[in-house]
């Protein structure tokens, strides 16, 4: 069994010239809020079609950035809660370690989940180095802070006792007490992405979903220490459902529309990472370990990935093509990427919730739309009758 | 509360070693014979054989430790600010019963040194404060401190050094152990100063309390923060002087040595205690 929830970062690509970095810096001049509001309607519209076709929801939120216009995500969330009928609403995520006040997000979430009765996805994320420049939230202590949100939001949402006292390392509250409660009891499911094997254990000790976003073949290192860790805590297997997977998809009715769309939806790794590079990497975020390895190698090592067959490509500059052998893109004719997607969930460990980023870059609404119906007609059946083959897989160590 | 106590007490000399205080265990040197000099080095660390060092040797006992957090010395979660750092030095100087100290800081160092000196001079004797950060001059749109951690390498130079080439490096050609340094500083750095970035909002408020002479040093092209934030600074502090380093950026210990512990002996050996009193003035009026 697998879910298919479709993506997009909203973003605002008519400023997308030249070489200009995208996050942090761009003048929010080069913003027409005209075309901004056309561009969310559609993306709005491209959702709603979502829920039409069985597909499920997927939403993120980036900040002063281009690339995503989706700054504050509890607003598409909430819209969709009423708007929608029956989609799962994934939201992935909430970046807690960047946020000041966790009492808020519960309140929001509850809310959510309530207004969609029940069809809520709580997703968390340490988030990208570019948002901390601008929350100007320390990102020395980033991860604490996370986890102390979190432990904070959890028991924010599974109370329904006397309201209770909170004075932690980071937040403070005397009289915790969410109205309305959550939906689903004792809340909604959580999810936590990651890209290395210690949050993997962590994440795996709660029994969370774990999500692994465009690290194609390094997933398996995670997806390996996730299983590990419930090993060690007495369970056998974990379900698919515990592992979620994040690539860009482009579906075309013969191979050569599909490249085309594929061409238009490569722009978003292309522009994602165009940003000053001090904010790619402020101090703390990384550890000293990794920094070190930088600073030996250079800051070339970030947005590598490793092919299949052991080339390493950028996700920044390779081509369509690259990006399919990396596990980062999925493109061709609905019986090709349902193949594409099988092998490599079955690569790297095996997904139940793949997170299909069916708009990016350039992709009109038309081709957008054409694209998500023919794999919701066409794929997505299949997937849903999908079981975990493992086989030969390439070595690549999870970073 | 059991008083700090240093373990490892270490033995004068040219040789690193650490030294642990209050259960931290602090990386640190001592040079020379004489007056003790605290050495606060700025927020890129200090190579403890630079040149400024062996000057104030002449004249003084050097004595550089690594703060908290920087180079190999340790720190724990629970210190996050400059005024839990400013507490650890005093109970370093209590540790090691060091007496009338002259305190130098640079940068970062002077922040720290203020933060101390606000707390209590029992065991100092003189401030030397180096292109310091630490207090907020301009109005709330008005970024008074340069963000280095904006600032490309060369971007950083450009603005820091009199001679951008001084602060150019070679990455490939450091140990691990070095560029480990390199990213622990910068690490260290931002857990204290990234926000409110590289100031206290309490500190300006409280350099009336700093009772013992006090020299303010600073280089005349630093562009991080300028002369102008300096003399502000300077304002401050009762009965503080202010002198300009030609030639010299923002870290003129690096770029004048010279010059910079020429400034710092004399300095010293020109104004005794006798100089201020040392209960505050506005504690005086009160009792007069």
């Amino acid at each position: 069994m697998m879910r298919v929830y479709h993506m997009t970062e909203q973003s605002y690509s008519p400023a997308w010239k030249g070489d200009q970095h995208l996050r942090v810096s761009l003048p929010n001049n080069a913003c027409d809020p005209q075309t901004a509001a056309d561009l969310f309607h559609r993306y709005y519209d491209e959702w709603l079609l979502a829920d039409d076709l069985g597909l499920d929801i997927m939403i993120n939120e980036h900040h002063a950035t281009a690339t995503c216009m989706s700054s504050v995500a509890v607003v598409p969330l909430a819209i969709l809660a009423r708007q929608t009928k029956r989609a799962r609403l994934l939201v992935l995520g909430y970046p807690l370690g960047n946020r000041i006040d966790p009492l808020r997000i519960a309140e929001e979430l509850a809310t959510v989940d309530v207004i969609s009765r029940g069809r809520l996805e709580m997703g968390f994320v340490k988030g990208v180095p570019y948002e901390l420049p601008v929350s100007n939230l320390n990102p020395v202590q980033l991860m604490d802070r996370f986890w102390e949100s979190h432990d904070f939001i959890i028991k924010a949402l599974s109370s329904h006792g006397e309201p209770f006292n909170w004075e932690g390392e980071f937040f403070h509250y005397r009289h915790v007490n969410v109205w309305p409660r959550a939906y689903q009891d004792p809340h909604p499911p959580v999810w936590i992405t990651t890209a290395s094997k210690n949050n993997a254990k962590q994440i795996a000790a709660r029994g969370y979903v774990m999500a692994t976003m465009g690290t194609g073949y390094a997933s398996k290192g995670t997806y390996d220490a996730y299983k590990q860790q419930r090993r060690e805590m007495g369970e056998v297997e974990p379900g698919l459902d515990r592992f979620a997977y994040l690539g860009l998809v482009a579906v075309g009715s013969n191979e050569a529309e599909a490249r085309r769309r594929g061409e238009f939806i490569a722009e978003y790794p292309r522009s994602s990472s165009r940003v000053h590079a001090p904010f790619a990497n402020p101090p703390g975020f990384l550890s000293v370990d990794d920094n070190v390895r930088l600073l030996k190698a250079g800051s070339g090592r970030l947005g590598r990935l490793v092919t299949k067959d052991g080339r390493v490509i950028s996700s920044s500059k390779g081509s369509v093509q690259d990006l399919m052998d990396a596990g980062m893109m999925f493109c061709g004719t609905p019986d090709q990427v349902y193949q594409q997607i099988v092998d490599f969930s079955n690569a790297i460990g095996g997904f139940g919730h793949f997170l299909a980023m069916m708009q990016a870059g350039f992709l009109s609404h038309e081709e957008t739309v054409d694209s998500m119906t023919l794999f919701a007609k066409e794929v997505l059946p299949r997937l849903q009758n999908y079981h975990y083959t493992p086989h030969e897989a390439p070595a690549v160590a999870a970073e | 509360m059991e008083p700090p106590t240093a373990s490892n007490p270490p033995i004068q000399g040219e040789a690193a070693r650490s030294l642990s205080i209050a259960g931290l265990k602090v990386e640190l040197i001592r040079k020379g014979v004489g007056r003790p000099i605290l050495f606060l080095h700025p927020e890129s660390g200090i190579d403890l054989t630079a040149p400024v060092l062996d000057l104030l040797a002449e004249n003084a006992e050097v004595i550089v430790p690594m703060h908290p957090g920087f180079g190999s010395s340790e720190i724990p979660s629970s210190m996050s600010t400059i005024d839990d750092v400013a507490y650890f030095y005093l109970d370093f100087l209590e540790a090691l019963d060091l007496r009338d100290v002259i305190i130098v800081g640079v940068s970062l160092g002077a922040w720290i040194a203020a933060e101390m000196a606000i707390k209590s001079t029992n065991r100092l004797s003189h401030l030397v404060l180096a292109n310091a950060v630490g207090i907020k001059v301009g109005d709330r749109e008005t970024r008074d401190i340069a963000d280095i951690f904006a600032l490309t390498e060369q971007q950083f130079s450009k603005l820091a050094f009199h001679d951008p080439a001084t602060g150019e490096r070679d990455l490939a050609s450091l140990s691990d152990d070095a560029l480990r340094n390199i990213a622990r500083n910068r690490e260290a750095s931002a857990r204290f100063g990234w926000n409110p970035y590289m100031h206290d909002p309490k500190l300006r408020g409280r350099l009336h309390r700093i009772d013992i002479p006090t020299l303010f040093l600073w280089g005349e092209s630093d562009q991080i923060v300028k002369p102008e934030y300096g003399r502000t600074f300077c304002s401050g502090v009762p009965g503080a002087r202010f002198e300009l380093i030609e030639k010299a950026g923002h870290f003129p210990h690096l770029e004048q040595p010279d010059i910079f512990a020429g400034r710092v002996i004399s300095f010293i050996n020109e104004s005794g205690q006798s100089q201020l009193s040392r209960r505050s003035p506005i504690l005086s009026q009160e009792l007069a």
